[in-house]
């Protein structure tokens, strides 16, 4: 059974729509968004239908800390773009919108993977996952063999060693990697809808829950169309030439 | 898990049965197994975990689960099957039931053709992996084995290196792991992603076969490892002087302490082992005696600071070791079509640094049928072909070292052209448009057939012309 695990979309419409048609022609059949569904991005409601709609068929949703944000607080925390985007988001959102916002858990676990927006030490906190020491914080806290998470916009996959500290694993788009079982993992599987690593292809990844091969993808999208929309809808400029850029 | 008990005869892991033990080590006991709707001949790896083993064995048969799964061809036993690594870890992979190298070794010491065409088929399975971006780093005669056509097949990944996938060993060990005989310079400074390391291995087994014993014994220590970095081997023919000067150049040039020195592919070597005639003979093929003390001392020095390199992917650097084919037709004609073929194979030696260039022409037996055929004529056919290959490739202004000349007999053109890049690694052919040589009409578009046929890429070089509107 393959799984497509998505994550940081931030209402790109344009990015969801590529990679969810890209994982459904590697044959995914089951998918998770690991939080972040908006923010920065000018289609929030169009992306939340996309996602609630998948996970009344039975996807897994967890909540990010824009999701969070885009509900209530003063963000006070979060770079000024970042925040202006919030504000403006909360004006788009309606009741529906808000009530499936609402019910995201900040954890979800099936069988041995964990999805978790953030860290799954205390994930309300958001910490980032910027080296193997957190990523150890991480892989020990979390109940699971595989864990899945977002929030830091780079691809990249972190595992333990039967002695020592946490190593790190920079994957190379479409290979297939064996995550033995005989260690605990976890990958970030970067974004789909701001990618940070210079590169302005979606990333996602797919796992083949049978016989535990990860293989992270990146899928270019029209993203001059995105970051137009986002001038639209006068949103900070930075965050539309972010798109163009990839970083 | 552990194993203090091994599994009996006759009982079924994951629904294969367990048929007879064909090996234990220190690390792992091997069986043959059979399971029902597999035909292939199989064998089942079960890593030996009980207590006091060493860590090594539970890595290095994860490493092998990863990277076996991830290999195909005729170079390296199929993967059938591998168990969950938390559960009940094996490994099934196809029984290759031919001889080791190791068994060759064991017959005493082999004439050198034979030895020479036992390790331009290992140099062949060698480059297959380095092409599908693995580095071996334990190559030794006990893990190539032989298939009945004479294909060699190299087993045991357990230290092996795939540039795509975490590097296990890497991280678990914080000193040089592999055979105290066969290791690499590279990997004693802890460097293990470059496909010439297994090439230096390859030359230690070369040296066995040709001089009887291990160039730099079986060192068990550091300081033992450590005296690679600068001492060199006592040349073959210091020690069996009747080692030809060919087999010597070879031997030394995969010896070469320096990664750069080396041959840059096994594709390479292969090549000069199979070629003997057209191996470009160096100081090296003439050495009697190792360096001197002052250039031990000097290298001695300089391996107090030298450090592992920086890694690139096999793969990356094969390319810039590419073997280029030049077809050339005999006698040469048109001047401006050579002349752009010339330009192609300029532009491809500085692009990759450590490229060859094989210029070869085909001869055809219905060229010397229609002339009185003696020996004579087709001798002089041969060399006229030579010469006029060499007058063409003058103008590049190569390194000896760099460029071949080869002269093929055969009723189709491209079907030569096609056999010899199948067997000698060629990554690209550079061949002149179709002509218009009545010989050209006769036999139809050479470059066709070999663009649509060949194994690697394929320029078909044109004549510019002035545009026409």
């Amino acid at each position: 059974m393959k799984l497509a695990i998505l994550s940081d979309i931030h209402s790109n419409l344009e990015a969801l729509q590529a990679c969810l048609k890209h994982a459904k022609q590697q044959g995914a059949v089951q998918f998770a968004f690991v939080g972040d569904l908006v923010g920065y991005g000018a289609d929030p409601v169009a992306c939340i239908e996309i996602v609630a709609g998948m996970a009344q068929q039975g996807a897994i949703v967890v909540r990010g800390n824009h999701d969070d944000a885009a509900l209530s607080g003063l963000c006070e925390t979060m770079e000024l773009s970042a925040r202006e985007a919030i504000y403006w988001t909360r004006k788009q959102l309606g009741a529906s919108e808000r009530t499936f916002m609402r019910s995201l858990p900040l954890l979800a676990q099936q069988e041995d993977m964990l999805f978790v927006h953030a860290c799954a030490v205390a994930p309300e906190q958001w910490t980032y996952i910027t080296g193997p020491t957190q990523a150890g914080h991480c892989m020990r806290a979390s109940k699971a063999r595989f864990t899945f998470s977002g929030h830091v916009h780079q691809p990249t996959l972190y595992y333990q060693s039967p002695k020592g500290k946490p190593q790190v694993f920079y994957p190379i788009p479409g290979v297939a990697i064996p995550l033995l079982t005989s260690r605990k993992w976890l990958a970030i599987v970067g974004s789909v809808g701001q990618p940070r690593d210079a590169n302005p292809a979606s990333s996602y990844t797919i796992f083949d829950c049978k016989h535990h091969n990860l293989t992270y993808y990146r899928v270019p999208y029209d993203h001059a169309s995105t970051a137009r929309k986002i001038l639209a809808a006068e949103l900070p400029a930075i965050l539309a030439q972010r798109l163009v850029r990839g970083h | 898990m552990s194993m203090e008990k091994l599994p009996a005869i006759g009982s079924e892991i994951d629904g294969f049965k367990l048929l007879e033990r064909v090996y234990e080590g220190g690390m792992a006991v091997i069986y043959r197994v059979s399971k029902i709707g597999f035909d292939l001949p199989m064998v089942m790896k079960l890593p030996k975990l009980g207590f006091g083993n060493h860590p090594a064995c539970y890595v290095g048969f994860e490493v092998e689960q990863m990277i076996l799964a991830r290999l195909s061809g005729p170079h390296v036993p199929a993967f059938i099957a591998k168990g969950d690594m938390a559960v009940q870890p094996f490994l099934v992979m196809e029984f290759i039931d031919g001889p080791s190298l190791h068994d060759y070794l064991d017959r005493g010491s082999a004439n050198f053709d034979a030895a020479a065409s036992w390790i331009a088929t290992v140099a062949d399975a060698l480059h297959d992996l380095h092409r599908q971006n693995v580095v071996h780093l334990d190559l030794k005669p006990a893990n190539i084995l032989f298939r009945a056509d004479g294909t060699a097949v190299v087993i045991d990944y357990g230290l092996a290196r795939h540039a795509h996938l975490p590097d296990l060993i890497e991280e678990s060990f914080h000193s040089a792991v592999g055979t105290g005989a066969y290791i690499s310079p590279e990997q004693i400074l802890l460097s293990r992603c470059d496909p010439r390391s297994d090439i230096f291995a390859l030359g230690i087994i070369l040296y066995q076969f040709v001089v009887g014993r291990l160039p730099f014994g079986n060192p068990t220590t550091a300081s033992g490892f450590r005296k690679r970095l600068y001492r060199e081997p006592m040349p073959p023919r210091a020690l069996r002087e009747e080692t030809p000067p060919w087999l010597q150049e070879i031997i030394l040039h995969c010896l070469e302490i320096e990664l750069s020195a080396r041959y840059a592919s096994a594709a390479q070597v292969a090549f000069d082992l199979m070629h003997r005639d057209q191996v470009i003979l160096t100081e090296r093929s003439r050495r009697l005696k190792v360096a001197g003390f002052f250039t031990v001392a000097k290298r001695w020095y300089a391996a107090l600071s030298s450090k592992a390199i920086t890694c690139t992917d096999p793969l990356v650097h094969l390319s810039s070791a590419s073997h280029i084919v030049v077809a050339l037709e005999i006698p040469l004609a048109d001047e401006k079509l050579l002349q752009s073929m010339r330009e192609f194979a300029r532009r491809a030696v500085s692009a990759d640094a450590h490229c060859r260039i094989t210029c070869v022409t085909v001869l055809t037996p219905s060229i010397l049928d229609e002339e009185d055929q003696s020996r004579d004529l087709a001798n002089n056919l041969y060399t006229q072909a030579l010469l006029e290959m060499r007058h063409w490739a003058q103008l590049l202004q190569l390194s000896p070292e760099k460029i071949r000349f080869h002269v093929l007999e055969a009723n189709d053109p491209a079907d030569a052209l096609l056999q010899f890049s199948r067997t000698n690694h060629v990554d690209q052919i550079i061949m002149g448009a179709r002509g218009s040589s009545a010989l050209r009409r006769i036999l139809g578009s050479v470059s066709a057939k070999v663009a649509a046929a060949a194994p690697c890429n394929v320029t078909v070089v044109r004549v510019p012309r002035a545009q026409v509107i």
